[in-house]
């Protein structure tokens, strides 16, 4: 689990936090993996506040990250977007839709073998840009863009 | 309870490929139902991987990854015959594990 | 004349766009369109991205469940259920109806057949089908996950829809004039959108269904996992709706007149290979 220390996820000190909590006594064990979600950051209701969420403010612009998704989408509903990061040494992923509600729709962390390299599908409810952060094990973040447009929103389901 | 995801794990080279579906409802949360009342949100939140034994990956979703999501990634070192284990946990506490075998 | 179809069929498929996604019309107006050839390469290009891992896999898994474990209030299975190749052969019958089932003395087609099994050998209540017999965001019936199992387990076969019994070739030119007969208030009939080359609505093309290599896409890509609302939707659904599009009534669930078009469309497809469950918008 250590390889995971210094992922995009846990907010700045949570891991800290709830170690001391689990001492206390505070949290049951099962509780933890719903306390360290990067909340600040999934809340995040416009793009500069999920990037600081994620502490990727001021990231680098980047083609060595990668984006693969549709100029077009048939369908809002179910976007594919496959990322990857060029850069050696990614230890993470993060994608976000610029104008969801919530642009922040995940984040991933790789470790022991696995390539920073995703395919996922999305949500968009309108024409957007699709941004991609990759952090590096050194702290430092990139981010690449591409506007996907939409004709058919996919915020309903 | 939900329903078994569906794990697909096959060396390619050095490299082993991972594809994963789940079926979750992934709910956002704004959605009527034909009855015009809001359904609640309800999404997959978080989702570990291991292979061999070792945490490969772990992500965290919100709710605008599709419903029923998929999946893809890429593990070097693994090697056919590890085994896969995938797990997600949702808003609501509902989780699942999975496990299929590297072929 | 063709001006005046134009446009009804644009104003129809407007409305019914609005009403079969029940939900709300993009604010702005859709971006600038390129050229429209150049969309449908684009989403034919992450179509089969998206068919790579298509969720409709997790109810083919859910209906594999049902076929093989269920059992009915008296001990019946589906092992009992004859799609046409034997008592519990799935494999390559779905390709092979709507076919003559001489146990009923009808002509059926795979949905019917499924249905019919499934309250003969495990207890479903037709009725209770037919209260919800089309998916919704809250439901996947257990009938709709049971035909995409029986569809899947004829993925890669050539479609061979029989033409020997006397009602099979009836049902098929029963299904044939329903094609072709005009009704309704915009004198529509489904030739009027499927029967000749390079129609569309908006951004989807038409496929003309009179010929071979596109009747194909009436079996294609069915059942179908729609993109909009993440279920399962099957051929059925796509007569009702289409129906529907048309402006006639909708036809009752596991009607003669929907299984006497899908004979047609099948054995217009003959021949050509089914790829399995799909996707579809
Ligand atoms: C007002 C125009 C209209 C009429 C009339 C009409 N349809 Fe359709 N049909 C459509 C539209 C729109 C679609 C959806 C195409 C898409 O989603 O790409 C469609 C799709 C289909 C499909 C599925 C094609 C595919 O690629 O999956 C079939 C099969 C079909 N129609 C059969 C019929 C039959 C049979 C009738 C007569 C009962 C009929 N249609 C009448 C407009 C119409």
């Amino acid at each position: 689990m250590d390889a995971f220390r210094r992922t995009l996820l846990k907010g700045a000190g949570a891991t800290g936090a709830i170690a001391a909590a689990l001492a206390a006594g505070v949290l049951k064990p099962s509780q933890v993996l719903a306390a360290e979600i990067n909340r600040a950051a999934f809340e995040a209701k416009d793009i500069a506040g999920a990037l600081k969420g994620i502490g990727a403010s001021g990231a680098a612009e980047s083609k060595d990250v990668v984006i693969r998704a549709p100029d077009i989408a048939e369908n809002g509903a179910v976007v594919p977007v496959d990322v990857a990061s060029n850069i050696p040494n990614t230890i993470s992923l993060a994608v976000l839709v610029d104008k969801n509600p919530f642009p922040l729709t995940s984040a991933f962390d790789f470790a022991n073998g696995a390539v920073p390299e995703m395919a996922l599908r999305v949500k968009m409810g309108q024409t957007s840009l699709v941004e991609v952060v990759a952090k590096t094990a050194d702290g430092k973040f990139y981010i690449a863009k591409k506007e996907v447009k939409v004709t058919v929103g996919g915020c309903g389901g | 309870m939900a329903d078994p995801m569906k794990i697909r794990a096959q060396m390619k080279g050095d490299t082993a490929d991972i594809r994963v579906l789940m079926s979750h409802a992934m709910e956002t949360g704004q959605r009527k139902d034909n009855a015009g009342n809001t359904v609640p949100a309800h999404y997959i939140q978080s989702i570990t991987v291991d292979v061999g034994g070792k945490r490969v990956l772990q992500g965290q979703t919100g709710p605008a990854i599709s419903r029923n999501p998929v999946f893809g990634f890429k593990v070097k070192g693994a090697k056919a015959g590890d085994k896969v284990v995938i797990n997600w946990v949702d808003n609501k506490g509902d989780k699942r594990t999975d496990e299929a075998t590297i072929g | 004349m063709k001006q005046r179809l134009g446009m009804l069929i644009a104003a129809t498929a407007l409305a019914t766009a609005f009403a079969a996604h029940a939900q709300p019309a993009p604010k702005k107006a859709a971006p600038k369109a390129p050229a429209k050839s150049a969309i449908t390469a684009e989403f034919e290009k992450f179509r089969e991205v998206l068919e790579e891992d298509n969720p409709a896999e997790l109810f083919e898994a859910r209906g594999e469940e049902i076929w093989k474990t269920r059992k009915g209030p008296d001990g019946a299975s589906m092992a009992q259920c004859d799609l046409g190749l034997g008592p519990g052969v799935v494999k390559g019958a779905y390709v092979r109806m709507p076919r003559w089932f001489a146990d009923v003395g009808q002509v059926m087609d795979a949905e019917r057949r499924v249905v019919h099994c499934m309250v003969k050998y495990l207890g479903y209540k037709e009725e209770d089908i037919r209260k919800q017999p089309f998916s919704n965001e809250q439901r996947t019936p257990d009938h709709v996950s049971v035909v995409t199992y029986v569809a899947a387990q004829s993925r890669g076969m050539k479609i061979a829809a029989p033409q020997k019994h006397p009602k099979e070739i009836e049902t098929y030119q029963i299904g044939k004039e329903i094609f072709a007969y005009r009704a309704g208030p915009y004198d529509f009939s489904c030739a009027t959108c499927h029967g000749a080359d390079g129609m569309r609505i908006r951004t989807q093309d038409l496929p003309n269904l009179r010929k071979p290599d596109q009747a194909v896409r009436a079996y294609q890509g069915w059942p179908g996992y729609r993109m909009t609302g993440g279920f399962m939707l099957t051929q059925q659904w796509r007569m009702n709706d289409c129906f529907r599009q048309q402006r006639f009534p909708e036809p009752n669930y596991l009607s003669d007149s929907v299984t006497a078009l899908l004979a047609y469309m099948t054995v217009t497809a003959n021949g050509q290979v089914y790829k399995g469950p799909g996707i579809k918008r």
